[in-house]
């Protein structure tokens, strides 16, 4: 199947965001799971709460949200223009900031469930061996996180693609821009006479998605076959 | 630390007592209805035993000298340096306090083989003694190995390597053994035992085994409900009538340090100088002449005559002075005797009509037949 130069741009931007977007959430994305994984405190299902949001509120409202505070007129985009010159809104910078919100509380979910699970004891231990906080993350906990850390991703990267609302709303729809895959198919859907053309779409996201599927499968297969090897010596 | 006696941490807790490299602890912690109150000065050189039933506040005492927990109040000294010091807000970090733990589980990182496991608390400057400590744990097949892999026991041996090579000041061990078959665990409280003598780090071993404890430890600190009820050299706190109680498990008996002095192979027996005037013959050994060892004797595997006898079973007399007498209070018919041979104690056992009937009191001069001596450790 030959794509038109219209349909390469839509599928080369969705990439370009959904990667970007992952890459920008994952230091964040990893802080916040161990904070929640490894400590109690006060407020901390507020907090929960707080990161979830986006999983439950209409996408529209995110990006509006984001409109408000990311803006040129926003308390943080204003800021942001003022000292850095950087502008999100109507950017593909900005539709990775708003596909990266919406899928925050997916890669946050799943990594924390990971940490929760690695012992403890372990981590005593090795700050026993001379390790600082930080050795004891990167050396102990993260490793045997990683499962999480890759099921997190692939959601992350996944809700990213697909993310429609708060990327209309906050980045609107230009081409070569911010018109991703889901932005595309919802204009040609808009066109009268293009039926065909939105049905190629269509196809081409059905195809991207089983192949993000089948290939974080096939990760998590060989993740789980290189632990076991290694067990089996 | 300076002593400084104005300071405010001293008037909490009473200036403690230091030599040079001793560890000494003052503790108040409160963990919901458990109470651990603690003031100890442990030796700086060998292994000293902490002994108690569970949840008398063994662990949690070495959790808190390793770093891993924070009492209410209390100092933690070793040597001159000071590890916690609530009052004036010191507490060194768990990870700069060099003291190396093995815990009840050996908790090895399943993600690193053997060797990332023994290296991983290494500093390059005790590199050097890898391949001496591999070879001292026999575990240099195992190098190459997952931990998921390993039998317990093997675990075991590379968690202690992994605390030794940390090159750590104070060894920690909770429990190492538990869980561990017999033949298994008296081959590693061997390797233990060896390994104390050949590491010049004080190490203290937690456990509720009466057994280990009087095969390695040589100074013993006795707990009960988060206090200390005794600490002493472990033969002066066996000889204690008062504690027989406390060291129900100990089963009352002696230990007996002493020399190898000759092997006799036609009946294979050993012969242990105890002291210049005192032997001790006792199955035989592989242990080298001229090697220490030690040994055990139970209080009823004693028994007096008050001359020396001429022809006997029993392959061991030793002329001996009755020093205290005790009744037992969980047996009304029996008496128990300290016994004092040379500079030697020794725990007897008899029945209260012996005792009256041989006319037996205390400073009389007897001699003590020993049924039957059991070494300790090698």
């Amino acid at each position: 199947m030959i794509l038109s130069p219209a349909e390469w741009e839509a599928i080369r931007l969705s990439l370009l965001i959904g990667l970007a977007a992952v890459a920008w959430i994952l230091p964040p994305g990893i802080a916040v799971a161990w904070w929640l994984a490894r400590h109690d405190f006060r407020g901390k299902s507020i907090v929960d709460g707080f990161i979830h949001l986006p999983l439950v509120l209409p996408p529209v409202v995110v990006g509006y949200l984001l409109l408000v505070s990311l803006g040129r007129q926003g308390v943080v985009g204003q800021w942001l223009y003022a000292t850095l010159g950087v502008s999100l809104p109507f950017t593909w910078q900005g539709a990775a900031v708003a596909s990266g919100v919406m899928a925050f509380p997916l890669l946050v979910r799943a990594l924390r469930l990971s940490l929760e699970a690695v012992d403890p004891k372990l981590e005593a231990a090795a700050r026993t061996l001379g390790a600082n906080r930080w050795r004891v993350f990167t050396t102990i906990t993260l490793p045997l996180a990683i499962p999480g850390l890759l099921t997190g991703t692939v959601l992350a990267f996944a809700r990213a693609l697909s993310e429609f609302g708060a990327t209309i709303t906050f980045a609107s729809n230009i081409p070569s821009e911010t018109r991703t895959l889901p932005l595309a198919l919802y204009t040609l859907i808009q066109t009268p006479g293009q039926e065909s053309a939105a049905a190629r779409l269509c196809v081409i996201a059905i195809i991207i998605a089983l192949f993000s599927l089948i290939a974080s499968e096939w990760l998590a297969r060989r993740t789980k076959q290189r632990l076991q090897e290694r067990d089996a010596y | 630390m300076p002593t400084n006696p104005t300071n405010p941490s001293n008037l909490r807790h009473p200036a403690l007592p230091v030599d040079s490299s001793s560890l000494s602890l003052s503790i108040d912690q409160r963990l919901g209805s458990f109470h651990l109150q603690t003031e100890l000065v442990l030796p700086a050189h060998g292994v000293t035993g902490i002994f108690g039933t569970s949840g008398s506040g063994k662990t949690s005492l070495l959790r808190l000298i390793a770093g891993l927990e924070y009492p209410d109040s209390g100092v933690i000294q070793l040597g001159d340096q000071v590890l916690l010091d609530t009052r004036r807000r010191i507490s060194v970090a768990a990870h700069k306090r060099r003291i190396g733990v093995v815990f009840q589980e050996a908790r090895l990182f399943p993600h690193y083989r053997v060797r990332g496991n023994l290296t991983y608390g290494m500093p390059a400057h005790a590199s050097a003694r890898f391949d001496e400590i591999v070879e001292l744990l026999g575990i240099k097949a195992l190098l190459e190995r997952m931990p998921g892999t390993l039998s317990g026991g093997e675990a075991r041996r590379v968690a202690i390597g992994r605390a030794l090579l940390s090159d750590p000041q104070l060894l920690l061990m909770d429990e190492p053994l538990t869980g561990l078959d017999g033949a298994r665990k008296d081959e590693l409280l061997r390797f233990i035992a060896q390994l104390t003598k050949q590491v010049d780090i004080p190490v203290i071993y937690v456990s509720h085994d009466a057994e280990e404890i009087s095969a390695i430890a040589d100074h013993l600190v006795l707990m009960k409900a988060g206090r200390v009820v005794a600490s002493n050299r472990l033969n002066h706190l066996l000889q204690r009538f008062d504690l027989t109680h406390e060291l129900g498990g100990f089963d009352a008996a002696s230990i007996l340090e002493g020399r190898v002095d000759e092997h006799d192979a036609t009946y294979n027996l050993t012969h242990l100088a105890l002291n210049d005037t005192h032997r001790l013959v006792i199955p035989g050994t592989s242990a080298p002449i001229g090697s220490p060892l030690r040994v055990r004797i139970l209080a009823r595997d004693i028994a007096l005559a008050l001359t020396p006898l001429q022809s006997t079973s029993y392959r061991n007399q030793l002329s001996a002075t009755i020093e205290d007498m005790t009744s037992l209070s969980t047996s009304p018919h029996s008496v128990e005797l300290l016994l004092n041979v040379g500079d030697i104690r020794l725990r007897a056992r008899l029945t209260r009509k012996s005792w009256d009937e041989m006319g037996l009191h205390i400073g009389k001069q007897i001699t003590a037949l020993i049924r039957s001596v059991s070494v300790a450790h090698y």
